[in-house]
């Protein structure tokens, strides 16, 4: 190669190299505020500030929806394999947002440590097939990975 | 000696007329394929047993995200070439590749949302993917811009080249979002190592609209440096000669 073209090559791999580095720390360095929403085990570890509005996000723990009879308020907690989080909403829910499976909420945590949400987000996962297939792996228990692991009797 | 077979990849004459006996068999093969994979994705495919119909939009969404990333490299390696030696044809290959990611980009965050709606029920959420491919349709849109910005070709080309490598970085940060932090996008479905999530009776057809939408990116990417190769070379011989047969020798080369 041309000593020319071979020191043009070398300036065009720095700028690659150093640009990347460049953005890679700077993204690094804004990690948390890249995250879409707090665990429940942050909330649990008391690392989330109060009365301040934010996103939470984890596993609706089967068992835990329970809907209000004559208005559109809906209760249930969210559970990742370390922690919890009470949840308040009223309105509609996405099709869907389903026991076991991971939602995404936009609210304020209140001090009473639950967390009122004005927007509830269904998370889908990785997993697509039929119906049929479906049915025949097991008995609907499916849970995707976020959901994975986490303990639902305790 | 050795790199010669390289230098004559530069010539925008030799591409063009390459690519014009190309052209007659490859557009049909494109067309074909995309009828065929987006038929079998959007009619004959099953339901997802959770999304329902819902998640169709997957065979039009995802293949235009893979190939608005696969197109960033692209549009890179062809500057880093241009820049190092100095070639013309890359430059328009170039500039072609970021026009067509501009579009292929807005394909996939206009899909997305409209798979949004009514699966995590919001059209937009500040997700980490979401931003990072919103700043990819403006890291495609500036390097459109910036290449018009310039009154020589030389200087627009040289700046479009260097913004293009700059942004790089911003392809693997996409492909990775969905590991490093928590989002709204499920991590993903087709893996290269270990069994994907996504059924074969959906994967497959998947996969043929990958090949698809490569096979038509292919085809906008001939046809739009084509016309890009006409309009910078209107002065030359060859090209007068294609466009009046005959009046090669009143034109000055």
């Amino acid at each position: 190669m041309h000593p020319v073209r071979k020191q043009r090559l070398l300036i065009v791999l720095a700028i690659v190299v150093l640009s990347s580095i460049a953005i890679g720390l700077l993204v690094f360095a804004l990690r948390d505020n890249i995250n879409l929403f707090y665990p429940p085990a942050k909330f649990s570890a008391g690392e989330v500030p109060h009365d301040v509005r934010l996103r939470a996000g984890g596993c609706v723990q089967p068992g835990s929806v329970v809907r209000d009879e004559s208005s559109l308020e809906v209760n249930f907690q969210l559970v990742d394999p370390t922690g919890k989080l009470k949840v308040q909403y009223e309105g509609i829910l996405p099709d869907l947002f389903a026991e076991g499976e991971a939602a995404v909420v936009n609210g304020v945590w209140r001090d009473d440590k639950v967390f009122y949400a004005d927007q509830v987000l269904a998370k889908h996962d990785e997993n697509y097939m039929p119906p049929e297939v479906a049915e025949a792996m097991n008995n609907g228990e499916m849970h995707q990975a976020t959901c994975e692991g986490a303990e639902y009797d305790s | 000696m050795a790199w010669q077979w390289f230098h004559r990849l530069g010539s925008p004459r030799w591409f063009y007329e390459k690519t014009g006996r190309w052209l007659v068999w490859f557009a049909p093969i494109t067309i074909a394929l995309l009828v065929i994979g987006f038929t079998w994705g959007l009619a004959f495919a099953p339901v997802d047993a959770k999304q329902g119909n819902s998640y169709r939009i997957i065979f039009i969404h995802m293949p235009a995200a893979v190939l608005s990333l696969a197109g960033y490299y692209l549009m890179a390696i062809a500057g880093g070439i241009g820049l190092i030696w100095k070639m013309k044809l890359p430059f328009m290959v170039m500039k072609s590749a970021a026009v067509i990611g501009v579009a292929f980009t807005a394909l996939t965050l206009i899909t997305g949302s409209l798979w949004g709606y009514p699966t995590w029920g919001t059209f937009w959420e500040w997700d980490a993917r979401n931003i990072f491919m919103l700043i990819l349709l403006f890291l495609y849109l500036s390097i459109v811009l910036l290449g018009q910005v310039y009154p020589e070709q030389e200087a627009a080309d040289k700046v479009c080249a260097i913004l293009a490598l700059v942004g790089t970085v911003n392809v693997p940060i996409i492909y990775k979002s969905v590991d490093w932090w928590y989002s709204l996008h499920q991590p993903a479905s087709i893996k290269f190592t270990g069994s994907s999530s996504i059924h074969p009776s959906m994967l497959y057809p998947l996969l043929l609209c990958i090949v698809a939408y490569y096979c038509f990116y292919t085809l906008s990417l001939i046809l739009y440096t084509r016309q890009e190769i006409l309009a910078r070379e209107a002065r030359t011989k060859w090209v007068a000669a294609l466009v009046e047969p005959g009046t090669e020798n009143r034109v000055k080369g």
